[in-house]
């Protein structure tokens, strides 16, 4: 596994020199048949597929302006140039935002544009950097295209917010027509189509692992708090990433949405149709197979009769309710139209806190130091609250209502200007564990520095991906897998239920974990 | 000569009006099916504008990026701003109220403008990371406009042409007739460049002045729960979707 060396930590984030086709050979697995067929793509490479991809591409700016804009408007000015992660985690240039663009924007370029066939003509393409499309050229769309977690950040600096992430899903959109999809996110889909969830986790394991959460929580407790599964006529339907049912420390955000729903008062359910937020058909930049994944919520909401959606702490699956739900699956004129649908589980249980509905004793976090990580489709591609900004706003808001030490990282690396955690956009796979790790530098950097100059013991984070890829990369940086909690997890300690026991056995166990 | 530069000039003019007037109507007809602002974004129409306006004005998002870019940038598009609104004289009879006004300070924007594109140049050369993703388009670009704004310092300060001239051949030139241009190597350089640069708008990366407006990243209101946001192609696929 360990053929990279995990880069260094300075003590600022560095842009660093060019190191040209260092990543040339980091790309992913490439989809089998079976991975690409049940989404509507093509088992292997079609035959003639350059002239397929060249199709696919004038189809692809015809059906968004967002691309076509894009293509055309990038002045190379630079500005975005040290703005991404996976460049300055690894110094490739083709990871600079505007090159990786570029990958796409050369080919489109020579057959799509008056100036590119006209100077193609005359041998003289080369003049603006127009390319042909070969097979050299699918290897780095395949490569580099995979190491982009199409987190917006580039698109933040850009003075036409010319954003990658679209480019990034065009192309990835292309190949897979073609025949060259990603093993990961397309086997991923395909459980979503045939089991309800992208671990594949059936029905009655999800019942059972419900059952196992509710006892967990009556033991700790003495409450019994439900985690109910296709319920009808209940208030809420709780949509969450899969990972929430075991993974850690996913889990104990899980049950931290049930205490939290059980202090409100309100009735809810999770769906094993819906089991799962997360929406892959983002990552791979295919309208239908995400619409398709998306009318799952919309058939659930229905058949349970619920008045509302709320969604569990996921990053891009967030991005996927708030900004493109309505558009997909809506309109949801069926629901209870008083409450934001959907709404996220951070909005709901800031209202309550706002409302004064939830006792806390934030002592119970007192042995950890909390610092937050923006994810970036929440911050950059989604809304919470009201205002602008309040998906910065409503978490820090909570955390701080149930933790008492509570410390932000540098300000360049948090809010709009978040580094992503280096797992997003489709990556979340060990055969991307070079590109994982390198990008996850100027994180681990921005953390460290709290870590050493404010004794932060904590990273809590909203999304599913976010936790699981720093539970992995944590440790090539030097720090503990277990910094990483989940927001609601810290709810949970500090939430204190109506008729709970407050026992001392509780408080002598932290005490300890806190001594560790 | 006057012949062929007012030639050129229809030719020229008439590709960038049907070029821009042909992107414009793709970027307005090409629907953008996603709600996809970069957020924090405003939630109302007003807020858009003024996000606009500030991106338009002052460059606000490369501001926050590179301030050397920004500052060199910056300089480059007011100057040539004032520039351009100073040489409306030749186009009008009449100079409005505010193009004189500019007079003056028109006239020294040239620096500005000459130093913000030698600035821009200087680092596309020497920033690795610029080069790398240079074409020699881009450099060919930048020293087209600074030769376009060296020939009309030239004009200004040094060797000065008989702009009266000038102003009748163009506003001949518009009524489509010829009159005689006067006998001036920069002024011929200035123009024959002019003329290129009115060409190639249309088909280079000029098409961010346009495309900056239609960025969806920039122009849209954050308000997908509020709003159903649908668009023509993908309103056709609402066909199978199960109803409430
Ligand atoms: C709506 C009007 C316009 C806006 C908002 C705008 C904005 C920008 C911005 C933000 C940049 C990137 C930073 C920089 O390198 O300066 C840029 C670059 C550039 N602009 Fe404009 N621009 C506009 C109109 C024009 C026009 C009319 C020209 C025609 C001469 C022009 C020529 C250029 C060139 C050549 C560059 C690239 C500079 C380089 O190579 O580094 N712009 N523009
Ligand atoms: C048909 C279009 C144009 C004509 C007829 C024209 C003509 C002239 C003339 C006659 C001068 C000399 C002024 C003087 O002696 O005081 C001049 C100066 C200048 N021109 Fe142009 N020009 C044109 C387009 C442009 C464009 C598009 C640019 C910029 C991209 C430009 C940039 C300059 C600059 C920087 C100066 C020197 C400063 C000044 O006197 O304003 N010109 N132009
Ligand atoms: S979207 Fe994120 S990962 Fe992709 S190029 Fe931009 S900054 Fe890099
Ligand atoms: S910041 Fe935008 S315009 Fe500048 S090089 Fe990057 S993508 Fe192109």
């Amino acid at each position: 596994m360990a053929d990279f060396e995990t880069p260094e930590v300075r003590e600022h984030i560095h842009i660093p020199k060019l190191q040209p086709g260092v990543m040339e050979s980091s790309g992913p697995f490439i989809a089998k048949p079976d991975h690409q067929e049940p989404l509507g793509f093509p088992g292997e490479l079609v035959d003639n597929w350059e002239q397929k991809a060249i199709d696919a591409m004038g189809e692809a700016v015809k059906k968004y302006r967002g691309l076509a804009v894009f293509m055309d408007s990038c002045v190379k000015c630079g500005a975005c140039t040290d703005k991404c992660h996976y460049y300055l985690g690894s110094t490739d240039p083709k990871n600079m935002p505007v090159a990786r663009q570029d990958l796409f924007r050369s080919v489109y370029r020579k057959y799509h544009t008056p100036a590119g066939k006209f100077l193609s003509k005359l041998g003289l393409e080369w003049l603006i950097g127009a390319k042909s499309m070969t097979k050299e050229v699918l290897d780095d769309w395949h490569n580099y295209y995979h190491q982009c977690s199409e987190c917006r950040r580039c698109s933040v600096y850009c003075p036409y917010g010319i954003d990658t992430a679209e480019v990034t899903m065009a192309a990835r959109d292309v190949m897979a027509q073609v025949g060259q999809g990603q093993k990961y996110s397309n086997e991923i889909i395909g459980k979503v189509y045939k089991i309800g969830n992208n671990l594949g986790l059936p029905e009655p394991a999800l019942a059972d692992t419900l059952e196992g959460l509710e006892e967990d929580i009556e033991d700790e407790t003495g409450v019994k708090v439900e985690l109910p599964l296709d319920r009808k006529g209940v208030d809420i339907l709780l949509v969450t990433p899969s990972a929430d049912f075991f993974a850690e420390p996913h889990v104990d955000g899980l049950m931290g949405y049930a205490k939290v729903f059980h202090e409100a008062g309100v009735t809810w359910t999770l769906s094993s149709k819906a089991s799962e937020a997360a929406n892959f058909g983002l990552f791979i930049g295919n309208y239908e197979n995400m619409r398709k994944i998306s009318l799952r919520i919309r058939e659930a909401a229905l058949e349970l009769g619920v008045k509302r959606i709320v969604f569990g702490e996921c990053g891009h699956a967030w991005r996927v309710a708030y900004s493109f739900l309505n558009t997909l699956a809506g309109p949801f004129d069926f629901l209870d139209q008083n409450y934001p649908i959907p709404q996220h589980i951070c909005e709901f249980t800031h209202d309550l806190i706002q409302q004064d509905k939830l006792k806390f004793d934030p002592s119970e976090n007192d042995w950890m130091t909390l610092t937050f990580h923006d994810s970036c489709n929440v911050a950059r591609a989604s809304r919470m609250g009201d205002e602008p900004g309040g998906q910065f706003r409503i978490p820090r808001e909570i955390i701080k209502t149930v933790c008492n030490n509570y410390v932000d990282m540098a300000p360049e690396t948090i809010g709009e200007g978040t580094y992503c955690c280096g797992g997003g956009g489709g990556l979340l796979t060990d055969d991307l564990m070079s590109v994982r790790v390198k990008g996850a530098l100027p994180r681990m950097t921005a953390l460290t520095n709290v870590v050493q100059d404010e004794g932060v013991t904590h990273m809590a984070a909203i999304c599913a991906i976010c936790k699981s890829q720093f539970t992995k990369v944590l440790p090539y940086y030097n720090l503990g897998m277990d910094m990483v909690v989940s927001v609601h997890q810290l709810v949970s300690n500090a939430l204190i239920l109506t008729g709970q026991e407050t026992d001392e056995e509780d408080e002598e166990q932290t005490a300890e974990a806190a001594t560790e | 000569m006057s012949t062929f530069i007012a030639v050129l000039f229809w030719f020229s003019t008439a590709v960038i009006i049907l070029g821009l007037a042909y992107k414009i109507r793709q970027y307005w007809v090409t629907p953008a099916p996603l709600k996809i602002p970069t957020t924090p974004a405003p939630t109302t129409k007003t807020g858009v504008v003024l996000r606009m306006a500030r991106e338009v004005v002052v460059f606000e998002s490369l501001f926050k990026s590179n301030l050397w870019i920004w500052i060199f940038g910056w300089m480059f598009h007011v100057s040539l701003f004032l520039v351009l609104a100073r040489h409306l004289r030749y186009f009008q009879e009449q100079p409005w109220f505010l193009v004189n006004i500019v007079q003056p300070f028109g006239k020294y924007a040239a620096f500005g403008m000459v130093i913000g594109l030698l600035g821009l140049l200087a680092r596309r050369i020497f920033v690795d990371r610029v080069r790398y993703i240079s074409s020699p388009s881009d450099y060919l670009m930048l020293i087209m406009l600074i030769v376009i704004g060296v020939s009309g310092m030239v004009m200004s300060f040094i060797q000065h042409t008989d702009i009266i001239a000038v102003k009748e051949f163009f506003l001949a030139w518009m009524g489509f007739s010829i009159a005689e241009l006067p006998d001036s190597l920069p002024l011929i350089i200035h123009l024959v460049m002019v003329a290129v640069l009115l060409f190639i708008f249309p088909f280079s990366k000029l098409l961010h002045a346009p495309g900056v407006f239609f960025s969806p990243t920039r122009n849209q209101v954050d308000n997908p729960r509020e709003q159903r946001h649908l668009s023509d192609w993908a309103a056709k696929l609402e066909s199978d979707k199960p109803q409430g």
